[in-house]
C-alpha cells in the first residue's frame, strides 16, 4: 500500500438495489484497500423522498462497510443540486478512482418522462463507473 | 316509506354509468387531496367549482360529495404512514396510527381505518337518510328570528371555540362578515364598500376568496419554507396483504360502532364537525380500553379505529344541518353550499321537496362512494404514497394555475385575479400568524344570509328587538350557546393549565403557534386541533404527544 489511498464513491439509495450496490462497493474496496465515500442526498422539495435514507438506513450501510473492514465516510445532507451533480462533485472533490451506482431497468415511457441519475453519472463521470444491476428476481420482467 | 322509494330512485340515478364515473372521479381526487397535507377538500371543491359549471347539477354534486368523503379516507393514510395529518380530522389518528406503523403494523392500522370509515360512513348515511327528512319537516316551522338565532350560534361556535384562540377566531369571523357585506344591499340597493369599483357591485365572489385563502395562501406558505428541513419517510409498507388479524377485528368492531355513535351527533350540531368528534372518540376509547389501556400512546388499534369512524360519521352528520337548514358548520360544508347556490339551489328545509331527486341522488352517491373508497384505499396505498412524492413546486404551480384560471373564468374579469392574489396574501398572513381560516369562509357565506334573516324579522316586528328572543326556540338556542361558550372556554383553560404542567409548554405563545401551524397544513375544515373538546386527554400522555406531533408536522415544511 504505497501512494495515496484509492477512494470509491458509492451513490447510495435505501432499497434492495442500493444495498446490492453497497455490497459490491465494499467488495471492491476490500480488494483494493480503498476507502468508501457513501453519498446520499435529497433536494428536500417533496414531502416524501424514497431515495433519501434515514439515520437507521445509513447506519446499516456503515455497519456493512465496517464488517468488511473498509474505511468509510458518509455524505448525507439535503442539497439544492440534482443527485447526479452531488455524486459527481463529491467524486471530483475526493479524486475518486471509481463510482459505484445501482442501475435498474426502465420502461420506454419512464425513459421519456423521467431523468435518470444513473445515466447522468455514467455519461459525465471523469472516472470509471461500476454499474450494479438489480438481482435477477427483483427486476427480470418478462419481455 | 316514501323516503325509501325516493332513495331507491336516487340509487337508480347514481347507478347510471356516467354518474358512477363522476363518483369515481370524485373519490379519487378526494383521496389524493386528503393524502396531501395542506390541501383539503374545501380547497379542491373551490378550485373545481368554476370548471364544473358545464356539468349538470347532479353530476357536480356527486363529484363534490366524493371529494368530501374521499378527503376523510385519504387523511388517515398520511397520518398513519407519515405522522403528518393529511387534514385536521386525522390529527388524532396519527397518535396511535403512526406508532402502529412503526411497530410494523401499518397495514393493520390502514385496514382498520379504512374498514372503520366504511362501516361508520355507511351507518351514518343510513342515519342521515332517516334523520334529515324529519329535521327538514321540523325546520319548516322555524321563523326568521329562529334562523337568525341558529346562525348566530354557528358563528359563535365556529369562530370562538374551534381555533386555538378566541380572539383570533372572532377576528377571522369578523373579516369574513365584512367581505360578505361588500356589494349591493339587497333591500335598499345601496352600494356598500365597493369603493366605486363596478366589479364589486355584485360582491366579492366566494369562490375567489376560498381559492385565494386555501390555494394561494397555502402555496405562498409552502413557498416561504420550500427547501427547509428534513424529509419525512414512509416507514414500512411491506406485508400489505397481512391486513388485520382475528384479534384486530375483535378489538376494532366496538370502537367502530362507538365512533359512529359519537361522530354522527357531534357532526349534526354546529360544533365544528369532524375533528371535535375524533378527539371525543379517542378519549372514550382510552377510557374504555380496559386491559389494553397501557397500549395507548404505543400503538393501540382502538385509538385508530374509533377516531377514524368518528370522523367519517361526523362528515355525514355535517350534511344534516347543511341540507335541511342551509347551515354550514365547516369550511368544506360552506363551499358545498356555494356549489349548490351556483346552480341556483338554496339548501334549506324546502330542499327535500323542491330538489328531491338531486338530494336523494346525493345521499345514494354517499353509499356508493363509501364502497368505492374502501375498495380503492386498501389496495392502492402504494399509489397514494406516490402522490406524496410529487415535488412541491410542480404541485403548487398546478394549483396556482388552476386557481387563477378558475377565478378568471367566473366573470372573465381580470380584477377577480387581482382580488385572488390579494386574498391569497391575506391567507398567507393569517396562516403565518395563526389565524384560523375556516371562520372567515363560514362568516362570509353565512353573513349575508344572517343579515337577510335579521332585517326581515325586524321588518316584520317593525323594529322591535325583543322579537329576536321571543320565540321559545330562539331563546333556547341563545341559552345553549351561552352554555357552550362558557363550557368550552372553561375546558380550554383547564386543558391549557394541564398542558402547561405535563408537557412543559409553559410558554403559551410557542405552543399556540405550533399547533396553529400544524392545523394550517392540515388546512381543512377547522383550524386548531379543537382543544376545547379534549377534556379527558387533557392530563395524560395523550396531550403530551399532541404538541410534539404538531412540531413534526411543522418540520416537514420548514
Amino acid at each position: 500500500m504505497t501512494g495515496p489511498r484509492r477512494t470509491i464513491v458509492l451513490a447510495f439509495v435505501p432499497s434492495a438495489l442500493g444495498r446490492e450496490a453497497a455490497r459490491v462497493a465494499r467488495d471492491q474496496a476490500a480488494l483494493t484497500g480503498a476507502r468508501v465515500v457513501v453519498v446520499n442526498t435529497t433536494r428536500a422539495d417533496r414531502l416524501v423522498d424514497l431515495r433519501w435514507a434515514d439515520e437507521q438506513q445509513v447506519a446499516e450501510v456503515v455497519a456493512l462497510l465496517r464488517r468488511g473492514g473498509v474505511a468509510h465516510e458518509v455524505r448525507h445532507a439535503a442539497d439544492d443540486r440534482l443527485a447526479a451533480e452531488v455524486v459527481l462533485d463529491v467524486a471530483a472533490e475526493v479524486g475518486a478512482a471509481l463510482i459505484v451506482i445501482g442501475v435498474r431497468r426502465r420502461s420506454p415511457v419512464g425513459k421519456l418522462v423521467l431523468g435518470s441519475t444513473a445515466q447522468r453519472i455514467l455519461l459525465d463521470a471523469r472516472c470509471p463507473v461500476l454499474a450494479v444491476p438489480a438481482t435477477p428476481p427483483d427486476d427480470a420482467l418478462p419481455r | 316509506m316514501d323516503n325509501l322509494a325516493a332513495l331507491l330512485d336516487g340509487f337508480a340515478t347514481v347507478a347510471q354509468p356516467q354518474y358512477l364515473l363522476y363518483a369515481l372521479f370524485g373519490v379519487f381526487v378526494g383521496t389524493a387531496v386528503g393524502v396531501l397535507p395542506g390541501i383539503g377538500p374545501a380547497m379542491t371543491i373551490a378550485l373545481l367549482l368554476p370548471l364544473t359549471y358545464s356539468l349538470d347539477a347532479t353530476a357536480a354534486i356527486i363529484v363534490f360529495a366524493g371529494i368530501y368523503y374521499g378527503g376523510m379516507y385519504g387523511g388517515s393514510t398520511t397520518s398513519i404512514l407519515l405522522n403528518t395529518p393529511g387534514e385536521s380530522a386525522s390529527i388524532v389518528t396519527a397518535l396511535e396510527g403512526h406508532k402502529m406503523a412503526r411497530l410494523g403494523r401499518g397495514a393493520a392500522a390502514l385496514a382498520t381505518a379504512a374498514i372503520g370509515s366504511f362501516v361508520a360512513g355507511t351507518i351514518a348515511t343510513v342515519a342521515l337518510t332517516f334523520v334529515a327528512p324529519v329535521v327538514a319537516r321540523w325546520a319548516v316551522q322555524l321563523g326568521e328570528p329562529d334562523y337568525f338565532a341558529l346562525m348566530v350560534v354557528a358563528f359563535v361556535t365556529v369562530g370562538a371555540l374551534l381555533g386555538s384562540s378566541v380572539s383570533r377566531g372572532l377576528a377571522a369571523l369578523a373579516l369574513g362578515l365584512f367581505l360578505g357585506l361588500v356589494g349591493t344591499d339587497t333591500l335598499t340597493g345601496q352600494q356598500r364598500f365597493t369603493f366605486g369599483v363596478p366589479s364589486f357591485a355584485d360582491g366579492v365572489d366566494v369562490v375567489v376568496v376560498a381559492v385565494g385563502l386555501f390555494a394561494v395562501g397555502e402555496a405562498l406558505h409552502v413557498g416561504s419554507r420550500l427547501r427547509h428541513g428534513p424529509v419525512h419517510l414512509v416507514p414500512v409498507e411491506r406485508g400489505w396483504r397481512s391486513w388485520m388479524r382475528r384479534e384486530d377485528w375483535r378489538r376494532s368492531w366496538k370502537p367502530w360502532l362507538r365512533g359512529t355513535a359519537i361522530g354522527f351527533p357531534v357532526g349534526t350540531i354546529p360544533a365544528g364537525g369532524a375533528d371535535v368528534a375524533t378527539f371525543l372518540s379517542y378519549a372514550t376509547e382510552k377510557k374504555l380500553a380496559g386491559p389494553h389501556r397501557a397500549e395507548f400512546g404505543k400503538g393501540a388499534i382502538e385509538g385508530v379505529a374509533g377516531p377514524e369512524s368518528a370522523n367519517n360519521a361526523a362528515a355525514s352528520g355535517v350534511l344534516v344541518p347543511l341540507l335541511t337548514l342551509g347551515l354550514p358548520t365547516t369550511a368544506t360544508a360552506a363551499i358545498i353550499i356555494v356549489a349548490f347556490q351556483s346552480y341556483g339551489i338554496q339548501p334549506g328545509p324546502l330542499l327535500f321537496e323542491s330538489q328531491s331527486s338531486l338530494v336523494w341522488a346525493l345521499v345514494a352517491s354517499l353509499y356508493v362512494g363509501n364502497l368505492m373508497l374502501v375498495v380503492l384505499n386498501l389496495p392502492l396505498v402504494g399509489m397514494w404514497v406516490k402522490v406524496l412524492q410529487i415535488p412541491r413546486h410542480y404541485l403548487y404551480a398546478g394549483i396556482l394555475l388552476f386557481g387563477a384560471l378558475g377565478s378568471f373564468a367566473l366573470n372573465f374579469a381580470p380584477v377577480d385575479v387581482l382580488v385572488l392574489l390579494g386574498v391569497g396574501l391575506l391567507g398567507f398572513v393569517m396562516r403565518r400568524y395563526g389565524y384560523p381560516v375556516a371562520p372567515l369562509v363560514v362568516g362570509m357565506i353565512l353573513g349575508p344570509m344572517a343579515e337577510d334573516r335579521l332585517r326581515r324579522s325586524l321588518a316584520i316586528s317593525q323594529g322591535d328587538l325583543t322579537t329576536l328572543v321571543a320565540s321559545p326556540f330562539a331563546a333556547t338556542a341563545y341559552g345553549v350557546m351561552a352554555l357552550l361558550l362558557v363550557a368550552g372556554l372553561w375546558l380550554k383553560r383547564r386543558e391549557r393549565a394541564a398542558g402547561a404542567v405535563t408537557s412543559g409548554h409553559s410558554s403559551d405563545d410557542t405552543s399556540g403557534h405550533s399547533s396553529d401551524d400544524a392545523s394550517g397544513h392540515a388546512s381543512d375544515d377547522v383550524s386548531g386541533p379543537a382543544s376545547g373538546s379534549e377534556q379527558d386527554a387533557g392530563h395524560d400522555p395523550g396531550s403530551g404527544t399532541r404538541p410534539s406531533h404538531a412540531a413534526t408536522s411543522e418540520e416537514t415544511n420548514r
